[in-house]
């Protein structure tokens, strides 16, 4: 945490992105998390996301829950709309804000404790419904911000700081997002940049609830040896899969890609996902594989990373509800108030 | 790339872009530092010790360290460095105890200078410090050189001068002025045991056009401009045309207007940016009314009878030839008169030996001027020293302030029997400034005000007297103000790769993309893949080790504001922020610190 805020100036030779601006405009303030939290680099790669898709921020809704990592979108995206909610609640206020005014940008920020443990349920229910939204966990297997206590998704086995083992089983929130029909799956690693700000990218891009589990190390209460989310641990036990590159529109697609070589997904608004998968059986498009991959890996001690699971074009809530193609704000007294004889019609189609 | 050593003296020197940049290598982060903690006293002593002339070079020195200082790449404009080191000397208090003593015993061996400028008595001061007998011949009466005769009052005060002049002095200097040295040979008999020459360029170069021979009213101008400090001239023509674009000429112009010049002109042969003024100058004389006219090319002083009545130039645009040289050519427009009365030259400056004779062993160079050593100063006959103007034609004071430093290292080694090629090194210390968690002995917050002007005195009244300073120079509050705009540069990212666990915090917090985590490579092609654009080679690259993923961290440092953000942010102190102290040898290796 660093008391003061952080210089305006930046590097003279910053590019900028369609709108004119620069990634330090994407900023929030000051972090106020632990030196070398993950969770900060999650935001970082945010940023970079928004920067590149160049986004209107005022057009984005930051929404989460409690924790360190319900906390980080304060650093990210400062002019955006921002709710902290009550803890593992997020997932009842997105659906809220998204129902009323579907015309943003919806992003999720989460913790393993906010999402796998307190908050398991209304996960479990906001991906079933589809929400179109991008949902990010910052899964430290621990609760960070009271102080250590193991989460949901620690590992049985692994060791908490002060030396005792995890004997409950991990909750492994990429396979339940899958189950539960995300249309869009991956999982990263808050330390690879490389491969996370394309998966954010392509997430936000996604129409339909798109999930990423990133691997995000607390640096202060499990970074220790005999954790499996450790900076160390993670970066030895990485099998990077599928990696993904973002292509934004149709038209810059220049090279065809090789079939075999890679694979591209077109997304509704023509930008494209392009897939590398390391292993040639892999279909991305493909539940059962993307299942027995995850296990595959699970089984070698291996925590399997890329996008995992793509499925474009799948219908999402406001579709699935059949709601008004418009954020409720934007609707008139007419349509709102549709009047007596509509609603005697209404009363009368309930007799 | 290899790993950078930091221990190189050199590679945290680079940094400090402006310390780097100055010729006397003054330590301007620290001394700014003590202006902001109102410790006048320090910071006129941190100045003293490296540049010898604080109060005069606060005012007039011609600061490359602007130019270099990191500030200008970040925003607009540099720190105010050299108006800042004028509030240190304005508000210091009595320094005699400060100032060190000579030795009590002097160390037997007797040293000449020739001429009391700036170069002199720089070698006069760091000799007497070491013990030595220092006798100075100087053929005026008063001293100081071109600081006294040339600089007007209006931007240096006589009595500012004088204080620093004396401060020497008091060391103890065998003072012989008025004395016109007219033959090195007759002079090398006396027995010292080594002679510096420190007699600048004197002689203002001459504009050989017709009507120069006939006609009245045309003056060098480094020669009025000396008769106007020594007050034996007492006024000048209601019109005058100033020819030259260098700091002479708006030396020479400002002075005219105060000396009763109405319509002062400057006319320069070639374009307003070629110039060599330095930009304030030009300002400033703009401001005063000086209208500054371009691509004019003078051809003839018109005269009647030999009375002055005006300068005939022939108008001129700028063209490249087939090689991409520039020339200038004639526009083919009428040529153009300007009528004056007076004529100030000031088209350049150049040395002039004649007391030199040719047979004394002094080996003399293409352009017939004593071949001089650039690293020691040293001519071709052993014990004979050059500094300042005289060694490399002219320049400015804190240059010959440098020379002298050197000149005085070399004598010192000379006469104590060695190689005067082998200098003493310079050092790097490293001292972390950390003091608590995110808490710093240094003021890491950067400061985002746009530079602030140096009051001036009101027009009219500066105009009225040649000996009312301009400017009234920062008070301490400004000043405070100003020097909180330092981005202390010399405050190192020091990096610890040992320690690094390769989280990017770093990264994600520098807000100058300073930092990044990239695989190795030549440093051209590394330069290409950093965090953000890398292209001012002038400032190195921080390489570390392999770290455990078998990349490095390479740090740009052009672009750092030494907030400190990376060391705050780092989990495992990686990164620290540590003070780099140069030092900057002196004669006998009395070093800096
Ligand atoms: C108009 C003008 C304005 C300037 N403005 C600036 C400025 O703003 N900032 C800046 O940094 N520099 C400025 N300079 C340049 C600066 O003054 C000189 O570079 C500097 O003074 C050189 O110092 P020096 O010690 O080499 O010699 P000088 O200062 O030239 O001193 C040489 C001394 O030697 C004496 N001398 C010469 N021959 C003999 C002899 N044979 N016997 C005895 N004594 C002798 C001379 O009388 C003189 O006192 C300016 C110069 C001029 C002409
Ligand atoms: C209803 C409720 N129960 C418990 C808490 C206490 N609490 C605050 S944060 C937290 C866990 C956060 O863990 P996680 O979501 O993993 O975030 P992290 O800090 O690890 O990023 C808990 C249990 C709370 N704030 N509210
Ligand atoms: S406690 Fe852990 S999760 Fe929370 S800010 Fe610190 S390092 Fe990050
Ligand atoms: S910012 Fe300060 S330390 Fe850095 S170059 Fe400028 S004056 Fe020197
Ligand atoms: S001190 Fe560190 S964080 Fe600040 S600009 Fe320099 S490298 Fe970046
Ligand atoms: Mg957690």
């Amino acid at each position: 945490m660093t008391c003061v805020p952080k210089s305006k100036f930046h590097h003279p030779q910053l590019p900028v992105n369609e709108l004119g601006l620069t990634y330090r405009d994407y900023e929030g303030s000051m972090s106020t998390l632990c030196a070398g939290c993950g969770h900060d680099s999650v935001g970082a790669a945010v940023v970079q996301a928004c920067f590149e898709l160049s986004l209107p921020a005022h057009r984005v809704a930051k929404l989460s829950g409690i924790g360190c990592s319900s906390k980080a979108p304060t650093y990210f995206l400062g002019k955006s709309h921002g709710f902290n909610s009550v803890h593992g609640r997020m997932p009842s206020v997105a659906t809220g804000a998204n129902l009323a005014n579907r015309e943003l940008i919806y992003l999720g920020m989460s913790g393993d404790g906010d999402s796998a443990s307190i908050g398991l349920g209304q996960f479990a229910h906001v991906v079933r419904r589809k929400l179109n939204m991008t949902y990010i966990v910052a899964n430290n297997g621990a609760y960070g911000l009271t102080k250590g206590q193991p989460s949901a998704t620690a590992d049985r086995g692994s060791l908490m700081k002060g030396g005792k083992e995890v004997t409950d089983e991990g909750i492994d929130l990429v396979s339940l997002a899958l189950s539960m029909g995300a249309t869009y799956v991956a999982r990263s690693f808050s330390g690879d940049k490389e491969e996370l700000v394309p998966l954010i990218k392509g997430a936000l891009s996604h129409k339909g609830f798109a999930f990423i589990d990133v691997m995000s190390p607390c640096v202060t209460f499990n970074n220790h040896q005999g954790s499996t989310k450790s900076y160390d641990y993670l970066r030895d036990h990485m099998e990077s899969l599928i990696s993904a590159d973002f292509i934004p529109h149709k038209s810059e697609i220049t090279v065809q890609s090789e079939p075999g070589e890679a694979q591209d997904i077109f997304m509704h608004d023509g930008s494209v996902m392009r897939l590398r998968a390391a292993d040639e059986s892999y279909d991305p498009c493909s539940r059962s594989s993307a299942f027995a991959a995850i296990e595959a890996h699970r089984e070698k001690g291996e925590v399997l990373t890329g996008l995992l699971y793509l499925e474009s074009g799948a219908s999402h809530l406001h579709e699935n509800l059949n709601t008004v193609d418009k954020a409720l704000n934007g609707l008139g007294y007419k349509e709102l108030c549709p009047g007596d004889e509509v609603l005697k019609e209404l009363n009368e189609s309930f007799r | 790339m290899f790993p950078t050593d930091t221990k190189d003296p050199d590679h945290f020197h680079k940094v400090v872009d402006c310390q780097w940049a100055c010729p006397a290598h003054t330590p301007v982060p620290e001394y700014i530092r003590l202006i902001a903690a109102g410790r006048y006293d320090d910071a006129y002593m941190v100045n003293w010790e490296s540049n010898v002339f604080p109060g005069v070079l606060g005012r007039v020195c011609d600061r490359p360290c602007e130019t270099a200082c990191r500030r200008g790449r970040v925003e607009e404009q540099p720190v105010a460095i050299c108006r800042l080191k004028r509030v240190a000397a304005d508000n210091k208090g009595t320094l005699d105890e400060r100032f060190p003593k000579v030795p009590d015993e002097k160390n037997g061996k007797k040293v000449a200078l020739i001429g009391a400028g700036p170069a002199s008595l720089t070698v006069a001061r760091d000799l007497l410090l070491e013990g030595y007998e220092v006798s100075l011949f100087e053929r005026g009466q008063q001293l100081g050189g071109m600081m006294r005769s040339d600089i007007p009052s209006f931007r240096l005060p006589q009595n500012v001068l004088d204080e620093e002049i004396e401060t020497i002095l008091n060391l103890g200097v065998d003072l012989h002025s008025g004395v016109n040295v007219t033959s090195l040979k007759e002079f090398l008999k006396r027995d010292y045991d080594a002679v510096f020459v420190g007699t600048g360029a004197p002689r203002g170069r001459n504009l050989d056009l017709p009507g120069r021979e006939e006609a009245t009213n045309i003056y060098m101008g480094i020669d009025w401009l000396s008769q106007v400090a020594f007050d034996h001239v007492e006024s000048i023509g209601k019109r005058v045309v100033v020819l030259g674009g260098g700091n002479t000429a708006m030396d020479c112009c400002r002075t005219a207007r105060r000396m009763g010049g109405e319509n002062v002109t400057v006319v320069v042969r070639s374009g307003y940016d070629e110039m060599k003024a330095s930009d304030w100058e030009k300002e400033e004389a703009e401001a005063e009314g000086i209208p500054i006219l371009d691509y004019r090319v003078p051809k003839e002083f018109v005269h009647e009878n030999g009375k002055l009545t005006g300068v005939r130039f022939e108008k001129v645009r700028k063209e490249l030839d087939e090689n991409g040289r520039r020339k200038l050519v004639p526009t083919g427009e009428p040529d153009e008169i300007i009528e004056c009365d007076d004529v100030l030259l000031a088209v350049g400056q150049e040395n002039s030996f004649p007391w030199i004779e040719r047979d004394i062993g002094i080996e003399f160079n293409e352009w017939d001027m004593p071949a001089v050593d650039e690293e020691t100063f040293s001519s071709s006959k052993a014990g004979l020293f050059f500094g300042g103007d005289a060694a490399f034609g002219p320049k400015n004071i804190i240059t010959a302030v440098a020379h002298g430093h050197q000149a005085a290292i070399s004598i010192d080694l000379f006469c104590r029997g060695e190689a005067i090629e082998s200098r003493p090194a310079r050092g790097v210390t490293l001292a972390s400034q950390r003091m608590g968690m995110h808490d710093w002995s240094y003021n890491s917050e950067v400061h985002h005000d746009q530079r602030f002007k140096v009051p001036m005195v009101e027009q009219s009244k500066a105009l009225s007297s040649i000996k009312i300073e301009v400017e009234l120079g920062f008070d301490p509050l400004l000043g405070h103000d100003e020097a909180l705009r330092c981005l202390n540069c010399d405050v190192q990212t020091v990096f610890e790769e040992k320690l690094c666990i390769e989280c990017d915090s770093c990264v994600d917090v520098c807000p100058m993309d300073c930092i990044s985590f990239v695989q190795n490579g030549d440093e051209g092609e590394l330069r290409g893949r950093l965090q953000a654009p890398s292209n001012n080679l002038n400032q190195p690259l921080l390489v570390s080790e392999d770290l455990k993923t078998g990349r490095v961290m390479v740090k740009d440092e052009n672009v750092c504001l030494h907030c400190g953000f990376c060391a705050e942010r780092c989990p495992t102190g990686a990164w620290d922020m540590q003070q780099s102290i140069i030092s900057i040898p002196q004669a006998s290796c009395r070093s800096r610190s």
